[in-house]
């Protein structure tokens, strides 16, 4: 039974959303070139995606956020190990963490566009850059979280270097590599939909300015349905991902098997 | 406490170290002039000096002492997990450490057992149990052979599929033990296994523990606690004193193996477990009279 209730819920707020965003339409009287009907939006969803080069443009915001996270996922597991192994070093570029982390990061995308261009590697950086810190600083922490009880297993073991990677820290700290991924595929759909919004003329993100522009809120909210979708079914990738990966994780015991 | 004044308290305590050493060619594992120092930023700590043991084949030793005496870190000299600051450990006639390296022969004579079990969570009791064979290259096949057998011996048969965190915390341990038993050393080496189990389960791994012993013809050396647990289960009981860490007294039990619960309630038993408390307070009290300061 408790397995429906998430479903159900769902559900239940979903059409509690559409009953209160009619109903302040109603009290209000609100101009529909603010906020339509909800029934007008889905018909702009259908209108949306029957449109011209409306499958062109997810393919360019996908090939972005895709190949930004990629490269944001290469850089991170792979300097994140660095710097978790070498704590001097970490130490020592600390402060640049920090800062480049702090620097509000989506300001700097019109330095991007002046210095790459309006095409797709622009986005691609922007992509790759905001997805990397989550990633970073989660495989920083996975990989000193390795435990000491389980190192001294394979100590004991006389266990090879390959071995004790192998065997111990990789499975140990992919968990981390996966919560980075997880806030990470989030940013990184941020990062190519802003982009796109700020110089670009292709994408999901240029289709925002576009019905902005020509005050088409049926549009516009069809848009950003369309990509809360496509954010969803990214982060739904990861968390099959997480679930083939580490099924043996606290993070993804399913209830019905908790209670054994 | 600079090293200067822990030389002065060894001194002063010179006369109540006792060696364990034995004859020639008797022990199977030898502990001979075994210290080690540990030295951090502005203190060195001599956590075990002048340790002089021998262990004989099969025999079951049990070490004991206050938090601090340094009984943890004895075992993992003679596990190879700390490398003594001066001294030899040979194990069945081989030196243990042959400068910074450990012998891979010695090694192998080696099954040891932690307070936390240290199961890997993502492979199942099986594959725990049989990580050691796995890291020495035995086949499949044979490993999950043996995998079986040894849950059995600890009594997991039928949990060889589940995963670590479906299990309780006494049945963990079974794993641990099952995983340092997979190339049948002929050594167990266990640091306090079930200080974190209750006291009834304990008592049944206790049990366990002394048929399992019999059955695989291990000599174990025992780290523990409580003194009724060390009496309990020792052919010798070794007791340290603290600050620094070192052999305050052996005491042998003589009564046969496997023992039933009921010893515990025997005079016998009983007088030696006070013996040996009697001999903790007095350390205990000597070094509260010279102004140390106690944990």
């Amino acid at each position: 039974m408790s397995r429906f209730i998430p479903w159900i819920s769902t559900l239940v707020a979903i059409v509690a959303m559409v009953l209160i965003w009619k109903l302040v339409i109603a009290i209000f009287d609100v101009s529909p070139f603010v906020l339509p009907q909800p029934e007008k939006v889905l018909g702009g969803v259908r209108d949306l995606v029957n449109s011209n080069g409306f499958w062109s443009d997810v393919r360019v915001t996908l090939t972005e956020t895709l190949v930004g996270f990629a490269i944001a996922l290469v850089l991170g597991v792979g300097l994140g190990t660095l710097l978790g192994r070498v704590v001097w070093l970490e130490q020592a570029l600390r402060p640049v963490i920090v800062a480049s982390q702090v620097v509000p990061k989506v300001a700097l995308i019109p330095l991007f566009i002046i210095w790459f261009g309006f095409g797709i590697t622009s986005k691609i950086i922007i992509v790759a850059l905001l997805s990397f810190f989550p990633i970073l600083l989660n495989v920083i922490l996975g990989v000193r979280s390795v435990d000491t009880g389980q190192r001294d297993v394979m100590r004991s073991l006389n266990a090879s270097r390959w071995q004790t990677f192998r065997r111990l820290e990789y499975p140990s700290t992919l968990p981390y590599v996966l919560a980075g991924m997880e806030v990470g595929i989030v940013f990184a759909v941020v990062g190519a939909v802003v982009g796109e919004y700020l110089g670009g003329d292709q994408g999901l993100g240029y289709r925002i300015v576009t019905s902005l522009n020509n005050l088409e809120a049926e549009t516009l909210f069809a848009v950003i349905l369309v990509l809360t979708l496509f954010g969803f079914l990214l982060y739904l990738g990861v968390v099959v991902l997480k679930r083939f990966l580490i099924p043996w994780h606290d993070s993804t015991i399913d209830s019905t098997r908790a209670s054994t | 406490m600079s090293a200067d004044m822990t030389d002065r308290v060894d001194h002063q305590l010179a006369g109540s170290r006792v060696s364990g050493a034995l004859p020639d060619g008797e022990a199977e594992i030898e502990l001979r002039g075994v210290s080690k120092r540990f030295k951090a930023r502005n203190r060195d700590t001599l956590a075990l000096t002048g340790i002089e043991l021998g262990i004989r084949k099969q025999e079951f030793v049990t070490l004991v002492g206050q938090s601090g005496c340094g009984k943890t870190t004895l075992l993992r000299i003679l596990a190879g997990l700390t490398q003594p600051s001066s001294g030899e450990v040979t194990i069945a006639g081989r030196p243990l450490w042959r400068g910074d390296h450990r012998d891979d022969d010695a090694l192998r004579k080696l099954g040891l057992v932690f307070q936390d079990a240290n199961l890997f969570p993502w492979y199942t009791v099986e594959e725990n149990i049989a990580l050691p064979l796995q890291l020495r290259k035995v086949d499949k096949r044979e490993r999950r052979r043996r995998a079986r057998e040894l849950a059995e011996l600890v009594g997991l048969q039928g949990f060889e599929k589940a995963l670590p965190r479906e299990l309780s915390g006494g049945m963990r341990q079974r794993v641990a033990i099952a995983r340092a038993l997979s190339y049948s050393p002929e050594i167990l080496l266990m640091d306090e296994p079930f200080g974190a189990l209750d006291a009834m389960t304990r008592d049944k791994m206790n049990m366990e523990l002394q048929r399992i012993a019999q059955a695989t013809k291990a000599t174990v050396v025992f780290v523990t606690h409580s003194i009724a647990e060390a009496v309990f289960l020792a052919d010798r009981v070794v007791l340290l004193s603290a600050r620094p860490g070192r052999i305050r007294s052996i005491t042998g039990v003589d009564s046969p193996h496997p023992r039933p619960l009921e010893v515990t309630a025997e005079p016998g038993f009983q007088e030696k477990v006070l013996e040996l408390r009697r001999q903790l307070t007095e350390d205990e009290e000597r070094f509260t009279k010279q102004g140390g300061v106690s944990e």
